[in-house]
């Protein structure tokens, strides 16, 4: 499996991504710059944390203007696995490849701790190798983390399991429903605020977000396979 | 057009004494004309005003850092440049620096601590290292005060601010309060860099003929005379002074950090330095002289985000996010769209010159044209110093011991002091953990930070404690020096070296004087024994409010290497049944303690003494334990003493404690003698343990417990882990939640 981290000026996660990847899946990785036009042959594509663009106007509300983002836009409708976190969630938000949009923390303050997960939906390609309901620990880092939707589109998501990760225990952030990632309705493109990234090393503390990547690499093999065989 | 008309002349400014005004004292005015030959422009005279400030120049505590020692068999660079260098193997080197942000801070608490930050990393990136890790160390007066409670608060923002966007993970520092921070906070920002031997660079200009360039944010009028202004008490009028306080930019420093890096690969490349203190005349003026040439530079090429800015103005502006370049001429085109890529301006401003000035043009005129080592050779001053009277009573005092008889209370109130308190509310605040190299965040005894595709780590600790320096300098110093040597070894590394920042009054004062001198010997002396030399430092002097200097605060960052992540160890305590060992015995020794602080609302009395022959033999003797894999956890007994220091052990665990001991319970619990241990150890290995540790006294054992029992000859004390721990958390976001 070969992946893609977009780099925008102003990510600061695209290096552990890089190596959670590269180290701990022990997969082909590599950097895209933002102003390159076109993703093909890559097989997933990762948008990392930081501050793009110094987040001076809102999170994510200029890079989604990227020379990248069409074949983002388009890795995503050809059922690629796109995986937004943190700030690539609200890049994912602003291109609007998934609904909602994020508010500042209810605290108002920065907030960075490894906080509890609950896996509300395992059948998906980013969680096949998470139980159902199963607790997880992994970080999180942000300011503006307090997701928002309005009634209808909760119940789209609701309706839809497309809420896969929720905050157990205290909501950090004030997120409606306590909501720490969302897929798009044909389950291919996640988002999510915690950094799996971050918790690929038990050296570091947790190793518990390397599966969603192993779920990635997992479900990649499967496809391939299939189109092999078929 | 520029206002320069409105300058006053040569003459005026001589005969108005105009220079006293910009900082230049009487002599150190006649002294320029001596070595121009001639009245210094206006121009001038402001280039000689910034370099020539305490900042810049250290003219009185030069005589003092000449105590350090800087040599040793790992140091590649020493002070001097923008930060100092260690070797740690394997063609791998640390670089590292602490540099303060008090006044800025102390007027506009944000941006001062932001810059502080982005300032500090600078210092580390321009010597061809990525930054790997911020620490700070911050000290704030009472938190019953608002305004003490705004400069907490912001300044806090300020640093999560820069540290954040531009991810680099503030791992560790110190926080402490007391009444002598009041109107002076000291923000003291350490920056830690990893790089190969081969990427080092120096802030030199080296070869004639070759090309100046300005890369980073363009310059405005920001921040001009700052490093005046930080050379000057803090009155009522600083407040005036608040467009002497510069405006961060984190995103601006990511991209400049990301294209120097790669610049730093480049051959082209001769030298880099940043535009710190002084802006450009300080980093053109010594990249000459360091390399004994000069620098014709063109202002009207300087990008400048202001209209009509004068020589003055350009040259003084203290603009964030900027360095200087020089580089091989003829390869500007290469070096331009290294930082295209990155969205950043890189203008040739100027070249190497043979002979050795620093001349700026202006609008086709030579403006200031000035010998490149006269700015970097202020007068040094000699001060006076006088023992205070203070310092001879504090000696002569009898020893300080107080009856308590609520020892739990006491325990309660101690770990609930705002110093002694968890400092979560400030960490969570920090993303300590981007970069994904933090093995210890923070709260342990050092932080580690993992040096990324080997198994070695780095330590890394800030520490001082000014209320033994406060009651005696010699022996604080070397206790400051001694206890960041102790919390690196805690973690289980070897300290290398340190950086300092020394924060003191107004040195006019013999006795603030005396301080520095003797706190400066302490520190050089410990320095000597742990042969951990100091690699780059920061003076700030003048910390004073209305005429309250602070409390003595040299504080020192100390770096310690890991050979094998291995056998890292933290303060928590890990295994129900493990041995507890205590290292070192208690004798009463409470000057300058948190409980006397606590008890008598001030320091009385002499500090603890130190023995460092005993010390250094001790920390070779835990390192060693911990190398060899005989121990669970160690902790070092500092503020607060072995009560303290045993409930950091079981909170966050599930474990509490069982301890005896035949002592004297206040001794046992409250001291602070110097070089002691709390140290758990697994049952089979107590006899490996005690061979290798002299001094181990067993005192209990770790059990699965809610509660700390401690057990003396007349008297047992229970304490309750939940409830302790629970208060001990809340203490600083409980006091931030008051109102006015």
């Amino acid at each position: 499996m070969k992946t893609a981290v977009i780099v925008f000026p102003g990510a600061n996660c695209d290096q552990d991504m890089y190596y959670a990847i590269k180290d701990g899946l022990g997969e082909d990785v590599e950097y895209v710059w933002h102003a390159e036009t076109s993703l093909d042959g890559f097989d997933a594509v990762m948008i990392p944390g930081g501050f793009s663009y110094g987040d001076y106007l809102r999170s994510g509300a200029i890079a989604r203007f990227a020379g990248i983002m069409p074949a983002v836009i388009k890795a995503a409708q050809e059922g690629k696995p796109v995986l937004g976190v943190c700030n690539g969630f609200q890049i994912l938000l602003e291109a609007g490849l998934l609904p909602g949009a994020m508010l500042k923390n209810s605290h108002l303050k920065f907030i960075c701790e490894t906080v509890r997960l609950k896996v509300e939906n395992n059948e998906t390609l980013f969680t096949s190798l998470y139980k159902k309901d199963e607790i997880i620990r992994i970080p999180i880092a942000h300011g503006e983390g307090n997701y928002y939707c309005d009634d209808a589109t909760l119940k789209t998501l609701k309706d839809n399991h497309r809420i896969v990760f929720t905050y157990h225990g205290e909501n950090p952030n004030g997120s409606r429903e306590a909501i720490a990632g969302i897929m798009n309705r044909a389950g291919n493109v996640l988002g999510m605020m915690p950094h799996p990234e971050r918790a690929a090393d038990a050296l570091l503390g947790s190793d518990d977000g390397l599966r969603l990547f192993q779920s990635i690499l997992n479900h990649w093999r499967e496809s391939a396979h299939a189109a092999y065989t078929s | 057009m520029p206002l320069t008309h409105l300058e006053p002349s040569p003459e005026q400014i001589e005969q108005e004494k105009i220079y006293r005004t910009m900082g230049l004292t009487e002599s150190e005015y006649q002294e320029v004309v001596r070595l121009l030959g001639r009245k210094p422009n206006y121009t001038e005279t402001g280039l000689f005003s910034v370099m020539w400030s305490e900042h810049c120049s250290y003219k009185t505590s030069k005589p003092l850092l000449k105590l350090f020692p800087t040599k040793g068999k790992r140091v590649l660079q020493g002070p001097g440049e923008g930060a100092g260098i260690l070797d740690i193997g394997d063609d791998q080197a640390v670089v590292f620096k602490i540099e303060s942000h008090n006044h800025p801070s102390a007027i506009e608490p944000y941006q001062g601590a932001a810059t502080g930050v982005g300032g500090i990393i600078r210092d580390v990136f321009s010597m061809g290292a990525r930054p790997v890790a911020i620490l700070d160390s911050l000290r704030f007066g009472d938190l019953n005060n608002s305004r003490v409670r705004y400069l907490f608060e912001e300044v806090v923002s300020g640093i999560a601010g820069y540290g954040n966007c531009i991810g680099i993970p503030t791992v560790g520092g110190e926080l402490q309060f007391d009444d002598c921070y009041n109107g002076n906070p000291l923000v003291n920002a350490m920056c830690v860099g990893v790089m190969k031997h081969e990427d080092l660079q120096v802030g030199q200009a080296r070869g004639i003929g070759n090309t100046v360039m300005y890369v980073g944010a363009s310059t405005g009028r920001d921040g001009i005379n700052g490093a005046t202004f930080a050379s000057e008490e803090i009155s009522a009028k600083s407040d005036e002074k608040r467009s002497a306080v510069q405006v961060g930019d984190p995103f601006m420093e990511k991209l400049l950090v990301e294209a120097c890096l790669e610049l730093t690969k480049h051959e082209a490349l001769v030298g880099i330095q940043d535009m710190g203190a002084a802006g450009l005349v300080s980093s053109a003026s010594e990249m000459a002289a360091k390399a004994g040439v000069g620098i014709h530079m063109n202002l009207d090429l300087i990008p400048q985000r202001e209209t009509n800015m004068t020589p003055y103005e350009m040259m003084l502006s203290e603009s964030q996010e900027r360095m200087l370049i020089v580089i091989k001429k003829g390869s500007e085109e290469e070096i331009k769209a290294i930082f295209a890529r990155w969205g950043l301006h890189a203008v040739a401003v100027g070249e190497v010159i043979e002979e050795e000035v620093l001349r700026l043009e202006h609008k086709g005129k030579i403006v200031a044209e000035v010998p490149s080592d006269a700015l970097a050779s202020a007068p040094v001053r000699h001060m006076p110093s006088r023992v205070p009277a203070e310092y001879t009573a504090n000696q002569a005092a009898p020893v300080w011991k107080p009856e308590i008889t609520d020892l739990a209370g006491t325990v309660h109130q101690l770990l609930t002091q705002p110093t002694l308190a968890s400092k979560e509310w400030v960490t969570r605040q920090y993303d300590y953990m981007v970069q994904t190299n933090t093995v210890v965040a923070p709260g342990s005894d050092a932080a580690v930070i993992r040096v990324r595709g080997t198994k070695k780590g780095l330590a890394m600790t800030t520490d001082c404690n000014a209320k033994y320096i406060d009651l005696d300098p010699l022996e604080g110093g070397k206790i400051a020096v001694a206890e960041a040597a102790r919390n690196i070894v805690c973690s289980g590394g070897e300290p290398l070296g340190i950086t300092d920042c020394l924060n003191y009054g107004t040195p006019e004062n013999p006795e603030v004087f005396w301080e520095m001198e003797q706190s400066v010997r302490g520190m050089a002396e410990a320095c000597r024994v742990f042969e951990t030399p100091v690699i780059s430092g920061n003076v700030s002097l003048y910390n004073e409010t209305n005429h309250q200097a602070i409390d003595p605060t040299p504080v020192v960052g100390m770096v310690g290497l890991i050979d094998d992540l291995g056998r890292l160890t933290t303060a928590s305590f890990k295994h129900e049944g493990d041995a507890i060992y205590v290292v070192g015995e208690a004798a009463p020794e409470f000057g300058g303690s948190a409980l006397q602080i606590m008890l008598d609302g001030k320091a009385s009395g002499k500090p603890p003494v130190i023995d460092l022959q005993l010390e250094k033999k001790r920390q070779d003797e835990v390192l060693s334990a911990i190398r060899k894999g005989y121990v669970s956890s160690v902790h070092d007994l500092s503020e607060g003493g072995l009560a303290a220091a045993a409930a950091d052990a079981v909170f966050g665990t599930e474990f509490g404690a069982d301890l005896h001991f035949e002592t004297d319970p206040v001794t046992e619990l409250f001291s602070e003698t110097q070089s002691r241990y709390l140290v758990s150890v697994p049952e089979a290995l107590r006899k490996e343990f005690e061979a290798t540790v002299a001094g181990a006294v067993l005192a209990g054992s770790v059990t699965r417990s809610e509660n700390i029992e401690m057990h003396f000859v007349t008297e047992s004390v229970s304490l309750r882990r939940p409830e302790l721990e629970k208060d001990w958390r809340g203490v600083l976001s409980c006091a931030m939640s008051a109102k006015n």
